[in-house]
């Protein structure tokens, strides 16, 4: 891929995945979010974190489709980071709009309310991939221990789903899309895997 | 500050009944020309247009028992954020799917232990009493709440006219339901329809308890539980049944539907009490509708507020046992 290419895509990214927060930010100052704004900057906060997630978990089962989006790599750290800057946004909503920056109120709300506890599990596996997510962390850590240690996304993403089904009311389906795209990226690994030994052993007998 | 005490509202903010009144006749003009047109153009298209009743104007008078010193919730938020689970669960549905509800013509059954079953038309019992202005506030389960300026008059008025026997220990109130019109309802299958609620006879009689006509001085839009509905400022807002069809005076406690749909989340008296939670969620604060996003945080009052008028029905009651 041409470096002009490459950095045009890359602008177009970063546009697209601040143009929610933007949105937002004009709501705010225009106060111009609709009847229950608090619940509003909750709503999409959290839904470009769990979709933003799952972009960066599509990268490698696209990838293994042709290795001509090999280049797609290059994007799965910029979404990653997007998703994590969503969360702490999503976080800070919590934080401040809904517990009123209450420490009592916090702690009665995790220790109680199961899709809180799930929501800060999810925020708390995806810190030390944020954290380790810098080339010299790559190096330092080594591929092998880096790859395993970032497996927690997968957890953190089934973590996130859940949270979203314990917070909607009985029935509103709305996290079903979203629950349907995660499941088929994290079943197309084992699927891909599959299919590649069976093509390796059908090379050996050839 | 987002929580604690309830921010001051400056006095410019407040809606007075002269405004809201200006602003009315205002609204109704272009809501008329507007009608105009869509009738005609109804017309042109059907030989029998549906019966949609457009909001008119009540004749009203002021209350006592208003709530004053509140920022009102405008129309367009208590029209677009409802929860009116037979037209759809989320809060925009409501708006759009209501518009088939035939309001008239419309009767109220009165029916159970009274002297005599009776049945009321609409008409009638817009005629039965005055109708008063009451503003009162709106606490919804779901810590979210409004300032809604209510058109009606108090259900005891009604009540008399129904002569309950002395064994009436509860009155049972009916939505109207029909699948064919209200079909968003079979999406939620733990559900059994109609809606239905219910109060104890001292509740159903203490003033506060709205039989509820209007707000905003006009006749109620149907997502707001046309036309005829209750309102009950210092229970949860699923108390107040909308689109009255049945009134059932009964010995025993009725069954209710979030009641039954889950006990242990939806008490039979749900009156709004902070130190009760959710157990999905903290009953301490609420987020007032329509503010900005940094002024929305309130504390929540016990019973909303109305303590003074409301908790001698309560004495001697466990309210965290009977939630």
């Amino acid at each position: 891929m041409k470096r002009t290419t490459l950095i045009t895509l890359k602008t177009l990214t970063w546009i697209a995945c601040l143009s929610v927060a933007g949105r937002l930010v004009w709501g705010m100052v225009t106060n111009d979010l609709g009847p229950d704004p608090s619940a509003a900057i909750a709503f999409a906060t959290g839904k470009a974190t769990i979709w933003l997630l799952a972009i960066s978990l599509a990268i490698t089962p696209l990838r293994r489709l042709s290795p001509r989006l090999n280049w797609l790599i290059k994007f799965r750290r910029l979404f990653g980071l997007f998703a994590f800057f969503y969360a702490t946004l999503h976080m800070l909503t919590y934080v401040a709009l809904y517990s009123g920056f209450s420490v009592a109120a916090m702690e009665s709300d995790i220790a109680k309310r199961r899709f809180i506890t799930m929501g800060v599990a999810a925020y708390l596996l995806l810190v030390p991939l944020a954290l380790t997510s810098t080339t010299w962390a790559i190096r330092k850590l080594g591929g092998k221990n880096w790859n395993r240690l970032h497996k927690l996304v997968y957890a953190a993403a089934i973590c996130g789903v859940i949270h979203y089904w314990w917070q909607v009311k009985t029935g509103v389906i709305t996290p079903l899309t979203i629950t349907l795209v995660l499941a088929v990226l994290l079943l197309a690994r084992p699927v891909t895997a599959w299919l590649q030994r069976r093509k390796a052993r059908a090379a050996v007998t050839a | 500050m987002l929580i604690g005490k309830p921010p001051d509202i400056p006095s410019s903010e407040i809606t007075s009944r002269e405004d809201y009144f200006r602003y009315l006749s205002r609204r109704r003009f272009l809501k008329g020309a507007a009608a105009t047109g869509a009738t005609a153009l109804a017309a042109s298209r059907f030989i029998a247009p549906r019966a949609v009743q457009a909001s008119t104007k009540l004749q009203t008078v002021p209350s006592p028992l208003t709530t004053t010193g509140e920022q009102l919730t405008t129309l367009d938020d208590i029209t677009h954020y409802n929860n009116f689970y037979e037209f759809g669960v989320d809060k925009g549905d409501p708006a759009k799917n209501a518009g088939g509800l035939p309001t008239r013509p419309w009767t109220v059954k009165v029916e159970g232990k009274v002297a005599k079953p009776l049945t009321f038309d609409i008409e009638d019992l817009l005629k039965l009493r005055p109708l008063e202005d009451r503003v009162y506030r709106h606490r919804c389960v779901e810590a979210w709440s409004m300032v809604i300026p209510w058109v009606g008059y108090s259900l005891s008025e009604f009540i008399k006219q129904c002569n309950p026997l002395p064994s009436a220990k509860y009155v049972q109130f009916l939505s109207y339901y029909n699948s064919k019109i209200e079909k968003w309802g079979y999406q939620d299958p733990g559900i059994s329809w109609p809606y239905s609620e219910g109060l104890r006879m001292d509740e159903a009689m203490n003033p506060l308890t709205l039989l509820t006509f209007g707000l905003y001085g006009e006749t109620l839009p149907n997502q707001d539980g046309a036309p005829v509905r209750m309102v009950l400022p210092w229970k949860y807002g699923y108390k107040s049944a909308k689109s009255i069809v049945t009134v059932r005076f009964v010995e025993k406690q009725p069954p209710t539907t979030w009641n039954d749909q889950a006990p242990n989340e939806y008490g039979f008296y749900s009156n709004v009490n902070p130190n009760v939670d959710h157990p999905r969620w903290s009953q301490k604060t609420e987020r007032r509708i329509g503010l900005p996003f940094y002024a929305q945080r309130r504390t929540t009052l016990m019973f909303n507020g109305y303590t003074d008028q409301v908790a001698s029905l309560y004495n001697g009651m466990d309210l965290r046992r009977n939630f």
